[in-house]
């Protein structure tokens, strides 16, 4: 087992910048989510890791030895496909037992080894199968479990889930966040799933066009985005654009809104505020006033959208649809087209410099 | 109803007509080398005298083995060289490979009288001359772009993502070709390796160019016995080959499975 740590590595494919100096510190035995949308990075980075293909400057170490050209047979990595590549000639023990094998283990030491990883993965029982024979999620189970036999020092998992459907995938994330704690490996997942990886991950690291935007655990990047793409790319957020007043933010009809957290941008240069959904009050108004210093809009439901335990209103403002999302408490409900207020903390608000 | 019947009539005539016309005339050959006649009168008579002295003749039987060392060391070589070959070309980027790939096709759609007419010119120019050694080297020329062509296209089918995963696995690139890619191509190395064979063995043009009197091919040598005068020798040798080579097919077809993939 062993921290991983990318220092400065770029990487060019023609005049395409895939991976642009990006350092990342991946510690020992953490559970690691690349995010970013396709193109930015991402699964690049990843194989730079395993070693599929070599940046042209930067640092990669893996248990702080210098791996960045040292070829992927050599890493000592174990990998999880996209689409879990399982050798289709061979039965699902002879696909586990394939890294032991060509090390040239002796065939008991094999055998036991292989039975362990399937126990661990809860397909003790199918060893003999074809991987034609098995399922979505068991073939996932055996990719799994082929990468973890030999012991290596990182995880990788290139969108493990992604071939999935969404219950299969959820039990998936909850089986496969048991074994990495049951093994304790470090672990280092590309997805391009927010939710997975706000769920899954110690850490998250969001790319944009090969970029490092952010990195952080869930809840900071969450609370505390950096700028509005990381804003927008983790959960939702509604964004305000305008000139920063040192406190908040001046929109262009006059009206400021506050934010107390999130970057210091100097006065008078462009910045946003960005929003989560559900921290936003909506009412008509007549009800109790708001905290004093609470931000405050006036807008018309445009679209309400009925989720069972949430409802979530559109509301028109000024040339600008804002998203609120209202917790089913009982209270009642707003009708489309109703004029109403809306109103959050300046603790909610988050100021980033503009884009 | 009565439309349907005569269609189905027609379809079983149609099929009996297509097997009739693709097995009749191999059926009479066949019966002939039973036939006591050379001259193929009936009524018939039966004997085996003529697979006797098949026995007897020493040029046809030495023609033959000939032959089949020939097809089987083109086999060997071409499909080892094809198939490594194939995997050249899938695996590496390098100037020139689109060039490469394309002239691998137009030796199939040259004549071979003109192919042989070369290489009887090259093999005289470098002093390799004529006998069995030109005629197997001839051979391979001819069956290894059968071998890339069918290896290619298996390899087609092949997701790259399997040797990474080998890879990953930590198997060099020896054991990932040995233990990944070579079952999965292999059914297509095996109808590689049958075409070469085919190709060897059919072999008469450019065999005939680069054979000597005494080194010769089988087809070169039945060409030869029926223009000295038609003996029905030459049915019981084509029959004893049709019969062995059916034989192969069907083991082969039996084995691999052509076409199904499970």
């Amino acid at each position: 087992m062993a921290g991983v740590q990318v220092a400065n590595v770029s990487r060019s494919f023609g005049a395409h910048k895939a991976l642009d100096n990006v350092s990342i510190d991946f510690a020992d035995g953490g559970f690691y989510a690349l995010l970013g949308p396709s193109g930015s990075g991402k699964t690049t980075l990843l194989r730079q890791i395993a070693g599929f293909d070599f940046p042209d400057a930067g640092r990669i170490a893996i248990g702080g030895e210098s791996v960045e050209r040292v070829p992927v047979e050599k890493r000592r990595i174990g990998m999880v496909f996209q689409n879990y590549a399982l050798f289709p000639n061979m039965s699902v023990a002879d696909n586990v037992a394939f890294g032991l094998s060509v090390r040239g283990e002796p065939k008991a030491t094999i055998a036991a080894e292989v039975q362990r990883a399937l126990d661990l993965v809860q397909l003790g029982k199918l060893g003999g199968r074809k991987p034609h024979q098995l399922s979505g999620g068991q073939r996932q189970r055996v990719a799994l479990a082929r990468a973890i036999v030999t012991k290596p020092r990182v995880l990788l998992l290139d969108e493990p889930l992604g071939a999935l459907d969404k219950a299969l995938r959820v039990d998936m994330q909850i089986e496969l966040k048991r074994i990495q704690r049951e093994i304790g490996i470090t672990t280092i997942f590309v997805t391009h799933d927010q939710e997975e990886a706000l769920t899954m991950s110690d850490r998250i690291g969001i790319l944009r066009d090969g970029r490092l935007v952010q990195e952080g655990p869930p809840e900071e990047i969450y609370d505390r985005p950096q700028s509005e793409f990381a804003a927008t790319f983790l959960g939702d957020a509604n964004i305000f654009r305008g000139d920063a007043t040192g406190s908040g933010i001046k929109l262009p009809d006059g009206t400021t809104i506050a934010a107390s957290t999130g970057a210091s941008v100097p006065a008078g240069a462009k910045a946003s505020c960005a929003v989560r959904p559900e921290r936003i009050r909506i009412s008509t108004g007549a009800a109790e006033p708001d905290p004093a210093g609470a931000n405050m809009l006036t807008g018309q439901v445009s679209k309400r959208i009925f989720a069972g335990n949430n409802s979530t209103y559109f509301v028109d403002r000024d040339g600008q649809t804002l998203k609120v999302i209202v917790q089913n408490t009982g209270a009642e409900r707003l009708a489309e087209g109703e004029p109403v207020v809306l109103s959050w903390s300046p603790d909610s608000t988050v100021l980033v410099a503009a884009a | 109803m009565a439309m349907t019947r005569i269609l189905e009539w027609l379809g079983r005539f149609y099929i009996v007509l297509l097997l009739g016309f693709l097995y009749l005339p191999i059926i009479i050959m066949a019966a002939m080398s039973f036939n006591a006649s050379p001259f193929y009168q009936l009524p018939f008579e039966w004997t085996t005298d003529w697979y006797a002295s098949l026995w007897q003749n020493d040029q046809l039987i030495a023609a033959t083995w000939n032959s089949i060392e020939i097809a089987i060391i083109t086999t060997l070589i071409s499909t080892v060289l094809g198939s490594m070959a194939s995997l050249a070309l899938y695996r590496y980027e390098f100037r020139g490979k689109k060039v490469l790939q394309a002239l691998l096709f137009p030796p199939i759609a040259i004549p071979w009288l003109i192919t042989g007419t070369a290489m009887l010119i090259f093999f005289f120019g470098v002093g390799i001359g004529r006998g069995l050694i030109a005629i197997l080297l001839g051979h391979v020329a001819l069956a290894l772009p059968y071998v890339i062509v069918v290896v290619s296209a298996r390899l087609q089918t092949f997701a790259p993502e399997l040797e990474e995963a080998a890879r990953s696995l930590g198997a060099n690139q020896w054991q990932v070709t040995m233990r990944v890619t070579l079952p999965w191509i292999m059914p297509g190395v095996i109808a590689g390796g049958l075409f070469a064979f085919a190709v060897s063995f059919d072999q008469f043009v450019v065999s005939y160019f680069l054979s000597t009197p005494g080194q010769t091919t089988l087809p070169v040598e039945i060409y030869a016995a029926i223009r000295k005068g038609f003996t029905p020798e030459i049915n019981a040798v084509s029959t004893i080959i049709i019969v062995v080579s059916m034989a192969l097919m069907l083991l082969t077809a039996r084995f691999f499975k052509f076409g199904g993939e499970k």
